[in-house]
């Protein structure tokens, strides 16, 4: 089997008295989309934190391309290939959706420390940007700032962002959340393509878009992964029935 | 007319109008006139200075004064080594302008890294509050010092040098002054559509996003901030070649809060917004401060109307908002 891409070990997080992340352990190999469920308040975001470097686990670590990143920052993890949504958009908003991709290929090329050529004439960047808007279908809407483009907009641009990193590795933070039914079934058929490219680290609210992608998925209840396997297993197991599907079906 | 082309339009407004009324004033024998848009001038590089670190960067410094004052003691302390023949540090004063300036950039840059360094570690009311509190502890140094006039100041009995110019002839400093103030604008402007003032205007709006994408915020912003304390250090040099006297009320808290007042009211990040503003605020030094006093009271009136009513200054209000593209 190959080796996993990226790899948390017994990570924990606690405030205060909450154990928000309580022995995570879970692997992420090529190729994959590993989903990870949870109740709210489960400690996902926490956990997403904590992988993406804005929160540093208590005990643990956390190993990307081999390398162990505990210690680094979010620039710096980003900078190695990891490419990540937020739940809740998080763009520049007086950028138009192409300038926002802009930023993340001039991120990718090196140094922001040039100074003198003018960005806005910068045929790479902006061919750049213009291609990787086509692939999420937002290319219609590049010269929008995007503080005025629709919530779904938004939800796509934060792909193209990612996208534009050319990650190793997708952390996807709720990528369906608030889009129609729609949105959704083209999400779902872009996500499946886009393992292709790097696997996919998937937090959905969305059962049944999580059922039709994943591969792997861990369910997360009180800080703990309670279960992990595959789709057949997961639904098949009693314990996520309990805590979380149950919960669901009532 | 659309708005970028309005702004163009504004902008050459401001850059010639401020070189046409002193050209007039030469004509007309009007040396105070040419003395005020000189004034013009210096306040507006200051605030170009300032423009960086608060307009492309978001950090609202109520500090600047320490690196307009730290350029005018550089002027005053070189000038007055380059009189006495004394040495400084082992290497001799000078009285020329060109070596005086890049002198004033370099310890105010430098003075504003070190600053940045460790205001940089907050950020909103306690970036403003740290800011404030080492800008009036370089001021509390130079009043507590008397080898350098102490609380007196120090006065530059002749103005330093330019050369192929007289800089003891009003138009002669102006020229300078105004073509200085050129250069800092090019120098903002460049900056600005740069991938550096990208990244820096990207933090400003969002650094948790910038940091996703690779974009490191604390090195950036200490690399504005360093910049931003050099051109205004500059102006400092300029201001006390000016007025012929560096005072330690260069350094004082009220400057700083002028520089932040000038760019309210030009329009904060607007590449000549500094220009609008400083000729607001001398526009109404002048014509109220020889009516009243309390002159001050009708610019805060003006100020607390642009707040509420015209945010973007008043570039905003002719040219619209600004589009980052």
């Amino acid at each position: 089997m190959a080796d996993p891409v990226l790899t948390l070990s017994n990570l924990s997080k606690s405030f205060g008295a909450l154990k928000a992340t309580d022995t995570v352990s879970l692997t992420l190999l090529p190729g994959e989309i590993h989903a990870l469920i949870g109740p709210n308040g489960a400690g996902k975001s926490t956990l997403i934190g904590q992988i993406a470097g804005r929160i540093a686990p208590d005990s643990g670590s956390i190993t990307f391309r081999g390398r162990d990143v505990t210690q680094l920052s979010t620039a710096q993890r980003a900078r190695m290939g990891l490419g990540r949504t937020f739940q809740i958009s998080s763009l520049i908003p007086e950028f138009s959706a192409r300038r926002n991709v802009m930023l993340a290929l001039q991120a990718r090329q090196g140094s922001p420390f040039r100074f003198v050529k003018p960005v806005l004439r910068d045929r790479g960047l902006i061919d750049g940007a213009q291609a990787i808007l086509a692939r999420v279908g937002l290319e219609g809407r590049a010269s929008v700032p995007s503080a005025e483009l629709s919530h779904g907009e938004r939800r796509l641009l934060e792909i193209a962002v990612a996208l534009a990193l050319e990650p190793a590795c997708f952390l996807l933070d709720e990528p369906m959340a608030g889009m129609g039914t729609e949105g959704v079934g083209t999400l779902v058929r872009f996500l499946r393509d886009l393992k292709q490219q790097a696997p996919i680290l998937l937090v959905e609210h969305d059962m049944d878009a999580v059922f039709a992608l994943a591969d792997r998925i861990s369910v997360l209840v009180y800080g703990r992964v309670i279960a992990s396997g595959t789709v057949a297993e997961i639904r098949n197991d009693p314990r996520v029935r309990e805590a979380y599907l149950g919960e669901e079906a009532t | 007319m659309r708005n970028e082309h309005r702004e163009y339009a504004v902008n050459a407004v401001l850059a010639l109008g401020l070189l046409a009324v002193p050209l007039w004033a030469l004509w007309a024998n009007e040396p105070f006139t040419i003395t005020l848009c000189t004034r013009i001038a210096v306040l507006a590089l200051a605030g170009v200075g300032l423009n960086i670190a608060l307009g492309l960067g978001g950090m609202v410094s109520f500090g600047h004064a320490a690196f307009f004052g730290l350029g005018g003691y550089v002027a005053g302390i070189l000038a007055q080594h380059a009189s006495s023949g004394a040495p400084i540090l082992g290497l001799p004063g000078s009285n020329q302008m060109l070596v005086i300036w890049p002198v004033a950039m370099l310890v105010a840059g430098t003075v504003a890294a070190a600053i940045g360094a460790l205001s940089l570690r907050t950020t909103g009311i306690f970036f403003i509050m740290i800011t404030l509190a080492f800008a009036q502890m370089v001021y509390y140094f130079a009043v507590s010092w008397p080898a350098y006039g102490g609380e007196d100041g120090l006065p530059i009995y002749v103005r330093n040098r330019f050369p192929g110019l007289n800089t003891m002839r009003p138009w002669d400093l102006f020229v300078v002054s105004w073509g200085l103030l050129m250069a800092g604008i090019g120098v903002f402007a460049l900056i600005r559509g740069s991938r550096f003032g990208a990244a820096l205007m990207a933090i400003r709006q969002n650094p948790d996003r910038a940091a996703s994408v690779g974009i490191s915020p604390f090195g950036v912003q200490l690399a504005a901030f360093a910049l931003s304390g050099a051109i205004t250090g500059l102006a400092g040099a300029l201001m006390a070649d000016l007025s012929r006297f560096t005072s330690p009320s260069m350094l004082a808290w009220p400057m700083s809060g002028e520089l932040i007042v000038i760019i309210i009211l030009g329009g904060v990040g607007r590449v000549f917004g500094p220009v609008a503003g400083a000729a607001i605020l001398v526009g109404f030094e002048v014509t109220f401060g020889g009516m009243t006093e309390h002159w001050k009271l009708w610019l805060g009136l003006v100020l607390l109307g642009v707040v509420l009513f015209a945010r973007g200054g008043l570039l905003g209000l002719i040219a619209g908002r600004e589009r980052l593209g």
